[in-house]
């Protein structure tokens, strides 16, 4: 909730850095990022083994899972397969359908949001209706169908969740544009006679970078989690893909025997959300300072 | 841990006539008590015309009757509503005398004209009963059909007591149809008075009533004082509740709370509980009229070459597959499961052996393999099953992509044709009835090559078919074995084309809480999943 | 003032006119068909025309939505394809349990999330503030099938302490309630920690303390009243974030409501189900902005009722 008078600072990038690696949570938070990153980057080395093979000496003559601590580091889940290679391909999952969904969507959000709220008029009436529609919708009520409709595979998966996830963007980029366009420094580009691109490029773009980042940051924990329901679901991606909510999915019916094939790759969800919310958090308050601890 | 295999297939290669004795009632029933039934899903419907799956389906038939009945625990018909009935020379017409004295559970008295009514019912598009087609072979179904007949042509009252069904063309199922929980027998004046909701408020002439329904939560079923059989049931009612977890049921039941879990014991307890010899004691092991397999579509290729698809069903390792679901199956050699009629004892099917599959492949033209498309249904434990049989693939060099849907999803792709294999599992076959032309027509005969039909494999033989029609047309009991061994070879020649790799045949268990009397056979009756309501009882 | 919440209500009901539009929509163009669903195997051509055409399914688009829309306002939600019972029974059978599970849900994270945040703004900057602060991060950031799959098992298989999912006493509602209200209190604690520590920061608490008056009853009577007020214009957006939730902890602990019938109809195709529960969703998630949004006003003046 923007404030139409009050001024926005702008940090300078440098300084900017130097306060987030101040605060500590902010660190561990890019810590934990850094190694589910690396994890995922480096996953065909570290691994010990395939994650798609599955292994006659891992699963007991019942057809029971290994627990961890024996030849499996992590032990193996209900098809035999190592846990601990799943997981670290699972970061790679995690990562790239977070990123790619989270870039969708603020690609999607920051246009919209910028439209609707640096032109007005209908338009603007139009966009930020159509944002109070899909905001009614329950997003994930609404993710499960499109997942149904679409032939799923990494991609599409990335897809539907920036379809449901790009409203919050739109309204606070709407928000911010819409303060900023009143600004006189505006109006007074516009008797000079700059072109609207002009305006949106060098003076609001600019200064709605902050906010971007933050949202950006912020968003791609809510991503990762989605992507993790969708896959719990039986509606993500493709096996045998691992990710970190379609081993629980698969692996579900022996949360009571088998416990840590549903805690493992739940904490990583949680780490990695987690380590998003964070540096996001930390990223508001130290590009932001008035918009400290606040939604 | 009892193992029971229903032999009827031996009892038919005995030649006995296809009725058995009479049920001898146990000395030990006990009457009276209120057992407890846990199941997952909420309950879709209890009417007899619509209800299609697996959970409502021994609900219906403790609420319903039709014209011909089960001996309880067995695949043995006996006289049902009818008390007797003869067949016309020509083997077309069927007259059935009905019992006199039947009372529907509103008190009134069961006719003839209930019989046509229900009939009709079933059959009138506007019904939207998954069963009509069921009953193709009776005189004036195409016109039911199609919407020019209210009414079938070929039923006819004869007397209030008399019906006579008179059919188009022999049908050697015939009996084994009205014994179907479609061909139950219904009350017009309440399914009118329940304006398009008899679903879920029901009135039949079976062993219980419906008591109680709270939508979410539970059915209480209640015993009917005045059912016809005497004697029965044993149970005072009987309470279904619904929206319980398996593991969450089946701690339940080791405290005491619960009877019998309906959804069966979840693989995760298994192992425990089979382990312990006193709950191991509670369980009882049968076979089921299912077959799990991959469909491989003949029209796509490489699929259209027979080699193969021989390939392919040497390179699945079945063992490893009943491995994964926890040893509950037994592998499959062929499409009838071992306790249908017709099944082919001692065939060995196709052996595994991925080198000689790999060998075949090359021969066929692909020796660096192939790519190809798996589609599955997405809820567990298909998507391992699916994944096992990925991994199958890789190793003689086919690669599978997976493609892990929403049932109506698979289905929708299977019908279109567009799928090359499906693996079955979820929508796999169980038959409606113990009949090997049951696991013919729809998935393997020509008829169900079309838009949107359930042969998912596009198999079509005509030559099949007549054999199949054939044998459908021996409707002398005399002649039973005749027609079993020519089932038999219908789905011999169907193994040797290798439309299909069958790959297990689930079993079966019941696990009961101790107070619970009655035959085993009741625990793992093929009829009526999990347990005949009817017969079983209560020593406390 | 009768304006504005005038013309919040036409844009509600307009709101709700376009998600019905784009579910059907997006219903429609499903790749699979629930004709074949209700014919069954043994189905001919025939027969599956003939359903087809009794359910109205070979109409065009335009037409069909339309005959939907007209049901709608006689209140007619259809009737489900499999089950043949009117979708409105169905819903309203199973949505007061929802209800009360939301309602159990937001009481939850009102209890956690404002006590966390009050403590913490209480013992700003030493270990009880970080420790809760970093608590309402993880809240925030544990995936809810996780934490539904963990609080059963450690609380109702384990221990013991409660039923292992399931409806009808308090006991079988504390664990679900938790689960959903676990989420919304790290969002709660934040909010109300910030705002806490703003309204202390102000000349009127300093005035109070001046004119003597105890700590706890400044707090109590002057602060909390104050600080609460922009937490309760949360709670109507929360609804909406709720809905997402109730599919799955309605599945995992086996709680009767419309979360548990959307996803088993979702399953199946039974498109009426799909479409009466994510209206009804979509309604109380447009109720609740409506509510946030009224009362804003009367919290902040300063807002512009547009």
């Amino acid at each position: 909730m923007t404030d139409a008078t009050r001024q926005v600072e702008m940090a300078k990038p440098d300084s900017a850095l130097r306060r987030l690696l101040q605060r500590k949570l902010a660190v561990f938070g890019l810590v934990l990022i850094g190694l589910v990153l690396l994890g995922a980057i480096f996953a065909p080395w570290i691994a010990p083994y395939d994650p798609a093979e599955q292994h006659f000496d891992g699963l007991t003559l019942e057809g029971a899972p290994l627990p961890p601590g024996g030849v499996y580091i992590l032990g193996t889940d209900l098809l035999g397969r190592d846990l601990f290679t799943r997981i670290l391909y699972g970061a790679q999952t995690s990562l790239i359908i977070g990123v790619a969904a989270n870039g969708l969507s603020l690609i999607i959000g920051t246009l919209v949001g910028i439209t609707a709220g640096f032109f007005r008029g209908w338009i603007g009436t139009v966009l930020m209706r159509f944002t109070d529609l899909m905001m009614a919708f329950p997003a994930l009520l609404l993710a499960i169908c499109l997942a149904a409709i679409f032939t799923p595979s990494l991609w599409i998966v990335a897809m539907v969740i920036a379809l449901v996830n790009w409203v919050q963007t739109a309204r606070v980029i709407y928000t911010e544009t819409s303060s900023l366009a009143e600004r006189d420094f505006i109006a007074a580009e516009r008797i000079l006679g700059a072109s609207t691109g002009r305006i949106l490029f060098r003076h609001i773009l600019p200064h709605l970078v902050p906010t971007i980042i933050v949202w950006g940051t912020l968003g791609i924990s809510t991503t990762v989690l989605l992507e993790a329901t969708l896959s719990f679901l039986g509606v993500g991606v493709q096996p045998p893909t691992p990710s970190w909510g379609n081993i629980i999915f698969e692996n579900q019916t022996y949360f009571q025997a088998a416990p840590w094939l549903v805690f493992i790759p739940g904490a990583a969800v949680l780490l990695l959300a987690l380590a998003f919310n964070l540096v996001g958090d930390a990223l508001r308050d130290v590009l932001d300072p008035l918009q400290r601890g606040r939604d | 841990m009892k193992k029971l295999l229903t032999s009827t297939a031996l009892m038919f290669a005995m030649g006995l006539p296809a009725l058995a004795q009479e049920y001898t009632p146990d000395p030990a029933a006990t009457p009276g008590g209120n057992i407890v039934v846990t199941y997952k899903d909420d309950v879709a419907t209890l009417d007899p015309a619509i209800g299609y799956d697996w959970q409502n389906w021994s609900m219906i038939k403790s609420l319903f009757d039709g014209l011909m009945d089960y001996v309880p625990g067995t695949t043995d018909l006996r006289p049902g509503l009818a008390e007797s009935y003869e067949i016309s020379d020509d083997g077309l017409t069927y007259t059935f005398n009905l019992r006199p004295g039947v009372l529907f559970h509103n008190g009134r008295e069961m006719t003839a004209e209930d019989v046509k009514y229900s009939l009709d019912r079933v059959t009138n598009p506007e019904t939207l009963s998954p069963g009509a087609g069921f009953f193709a072979s009776i005189a004036g179904y195409d016109a039911m059909s199609d919407g020019s007949a209210t009414s079938l042509s070929g039923v006819t009252v004869i007397d209030p007591l008399t019906v006579s069904i008179t059919l188009s063309r022999p049908d050697a199922t015939f009996l084994h149809v009205m014994a179907l929980n479609f061909a139950s027998v219904v009350p017009q004046e309440a399914v009118e008075a329940a304006n398009g909701d008899f679903g879920k408020m029901p009135v039949g002439t079976g062993a219980f009533s419906l008591d109680e329904w709270v939508i979410g939560q539970r059915l209480v079923f209640a015993k009917n004082e005045n059912y016809w059989r005497a004697g029965v049931p044993y149970l005072d009612a009987v309470t279904f509740e619904v929206g319980q977890e398996p593991v969450v049921a089946l701690l339940r039941l080791q405290n005491g709370e619960v009877d019998v879990p309906g959804d069966g014991i979840p693989p995760a307890k298994f192992t425990e509980v089979m382990g312990d010899p006193a709950q191991a004691a509670q369980v009882i092991e049968g076979g089921q009229l299912q077959t799990g397999y991959i469909t491989l579509n003949v029209t796509m290729p490489p699929f259209d070459s027979v080699a193969v698809r021989q390939a392919v069903n040497m390179a699945i390792n079945k063992e490893r597959i009943v491995q994964i679901i926890n040893g509950r199956a037994v592998p499959a050699t062929q499409p009838l499961p071992p306790s249908m009629p017709g099944y082919t004892e001692g065939y060995a099917g196709y052996p595994f052996d991925p080198e000689a599959a790999k060998a075949m492949l090359a021969d066929a033209g692909f020796p660096d393999g192939f790519e190809t498309d798996l589609y599955v249904m997405n809820t567990d434990p298909n998507p391992r099953i699916a994944q096992a049989i990925q991994q199958d693939l890789s190793s003689i060099g086919i690669t599978a992509n997976i493609l892990s849907l929403a049932q109506a999803n698979v289905i929708e792709a299977g019908g279109a044709g567009t799928a090359p294999m499906i693996w079955s599992g979820g929508m796999a076959w169980i038959a409606d009835f113990p009949d090997p032309s049951n696991f013919y027509g729809p998935i393997l005969g020509c008829a169900g090559v079309v838009e949107g039909g359930w042969n998912w494999s596009r198999y079509c033989v005509p030559a099949l078919d007549e054999m199949a029609t054939a044998a459908d047309s021996i409707t002398d009991p005399a002649m039973m074995d005749e027609r079993m061994s020519k089932w038999s070879d219908v789905y011999m020649s169907v193994m040797e084309d290798a439309p299909w790799v069958p790959v297990f045949n689930e079993q079966r268990y019941t696990m009961r809480s101790p107070r619970m009397g009655g035959a085993d056979e009741l625990y793992v009756d093929p009829v009526s999943i999990p347990v005949n309501y009817d017969y079983v009882y209560a020593t406390e | 003032m009768a304006g504005y919440f005038l013309r919040r209500l036409v844009q509600s009901a307009l709101i709700l006119l376009g998600v019905s539009f784009i579910t059907y929509f997006l219903l429609f163009i499903l790749p699979a068909d629930p004709v074949r669903q209700i014919a069954g195997r043994a189905a001919t051509a025939e027969t599956v025309a003939n359903i087809r055409e009794q359910l109205g399914l070979d109409q065009p688009f335009l037409v069909q939505y339309s005959r939907y829309l007209a049901g709608l306002f006689q209140g007619d939600l259809g009737r489900s394809f499999l089950q043949r019972t009117e979708v409105s029974t169905l819903i309203g059978a199973r949505l007061p349990a929802t209800l009360q599970l939301m309602a159990a849900g937001i009481a939850t994270e009102l209890v956690l999330g404002l006590s966390m945040g009050v403590a913490a703004a209480l013992t700003r900057g030493k270990a009880l503030d970080n420790f809760l602060m970093i608590t309402s991060f993880v809240t925030v950031s544990a995936p809810q099938f996780v934490v539904s799959l963990l609080l059963l098992y450690v609380f109702a298989v384990k221990l013991g302490w409660f039923p292992i999912g399931g409806y009808g006493t308090f006991a079988h509602i504390v664990l679900p309630a938790l689960t959903l209200g676990l989420l919304g209190s790290g969002w709660y604690s934040r909010m109300m920690r910030s705002s806490m520590v703003e309204v202390l920061r102000t000349d009127y608490i300093r005035t109070a303390r001046a004119k003597g008056l105890t700590r706890a009853r400044v707090i109590l009577r002057h602060a909390l009243p104050n600080a609460i007020l922009p937490v309760i214009a949360m709670i109507g957006i929360d609804i909406g974030i709720f809905m997402g939730g109730i599919v799955v902890v309605e599945s995992v602990f086996g709680w009767p409501g419309i979360g548990q019938l959307a996803w088993q109809a979702i399953q199946r195709v039974d498109i009426p189900i799909i479409m009466g529960v994510t209206l009804v969703s979509a309604a109380a998630i447009v109720i609740g902005n409506l509510l946030a949004d009224l009362i804003a006003p009367f919290i902040d003046p300063r807002i512009k009722l547009r």
